[in-house]
């Protein structure tokens, strides 16, 4: 067995699976979901109540499988429901 | 790959936020302010600082020195942004701005990322083969270019200050912001004269 780390998931700089896959160039802004996400983690930081850094962690530590199925704004509010709950703002049961 | 979110998403956020807004820490009208103030934010201000620093030597050191207080000349708030770097095309050399961790993007002076930006293929490929991801822009570079790629963190967000093209002697500077697009500031694209003046 390898001691070497498990790259993180985020850490996508450079990763050969995506050689030659061309970038799909989709110019089309947010959609509703996204800008009302996007928007209400501006308010949360601006509160004090989130970092740009817990964001990252959050979105960082999404499993793998659930990670590369989310879309982008998706990410960001499971991390922002997570920081929520743990930091006690919100309980579990608002988000069931 | 910019699908819809799924239903469940959109339940969770209105979950999320009625909570939040019971506990009297968000409101829909905060929501709807914040929401407009970040539609307001368009790179044509990032094009506007490029050819102000085209037409004006203090404009142009005071941007590559400090890109934020060059920001805030043109009338956009920095307050909270992380510092603003503006990286410096030459005869020879060519940037590209990519984010590979995620989506970092100097977005008070060039609005919401694109999507392509977030992309899985543009993190993982701007830095492993640039020129073949500059080629699907039609963006090929003079040969013997050299190409930094520079990775915008959350701590510190990059533009880029493309050469000014040669044709564009004596225009102003709202007809030099014309042909500073999001792709020229981010560095997938160089400047292209309007067809019709490239004929003359």
């Amino acid at each position: 067995m390898s001691d070497a780390p498990t790259p993180a998931i985020h850490d996508l700089g450079g990763a050969s699976r995506y050689r030659c896959s061309p970038v799909e160039r989709d110019e089309a802004p947010p959609d509703a979901f996204g800008k009302r996400v996007d928007a209400l983690r501006q308010i949360l930081a601006q509160k004090g109540m989130m970092t740009v850094d817990e964001l990252r962690r959050g979105i960082e530590s999404i499993p793998e499988a659930d990670y590369f199925t989310m879309t982008y704004y998706e990410r960001w509010l499971t991390s922002i429901s997570t920081l929520m709950v743990e930091k006690g703002v919100v309980a579990p049961e608002d988000l069931r | 790959m910019s699908a819809p979110a799924r239903p469940e998403s959109l339940l969770k956020l209105e979950k999320l936020v009625a909570a939040l807004t019971a506990r009297g820490l968000v409101t829909e009208e905060e929501i709807a302010a914040r929401q407009a103030s970040t539609d307001r934010a368009s790179p044509e201000i990032g094009a506007r600082m490029v050819a102000r620093a085209w037409l004006d030597a203090d404009y142009r050191r005071l941007l590559l020195s400090d890109g934020a207080t060059a920001a805030e000349q043109m009338g956009v708030s920095m307050a909270g942004a992380p510092p603003l770097g503006v990286l410096e095309d030459a005869p020879g050399l060519h940037h590209l701005v990519v984010c590979t961790l995620c989506s970092c993007y100097p977005r008070a002076v060039l609005g919401y990322p694109p999507h392509w930006y977030k992309s899985f293929e543009y993190r993982a490929r701007a830095v492993r083969e640039p020129r073949a991801v500059l080629a699907e822009w039609g963006t090929v570079l003079p040969a013997g270019t050299q190409v930094r790629v520079v990775d915008s963190t959350a701590d510190y967000r990059w533009m880029v200050l493309p050469m000014r093209p040669a044709g564009t002697e004596g225009w102003s500077e709202d007809q030099l912001t014309a042909i500073v697009t999001r792709d020229v500031l981010v560095g997938v694209a160089l400047p292209r004269l309007p067809v019709a003046v490239a004929a003359e």
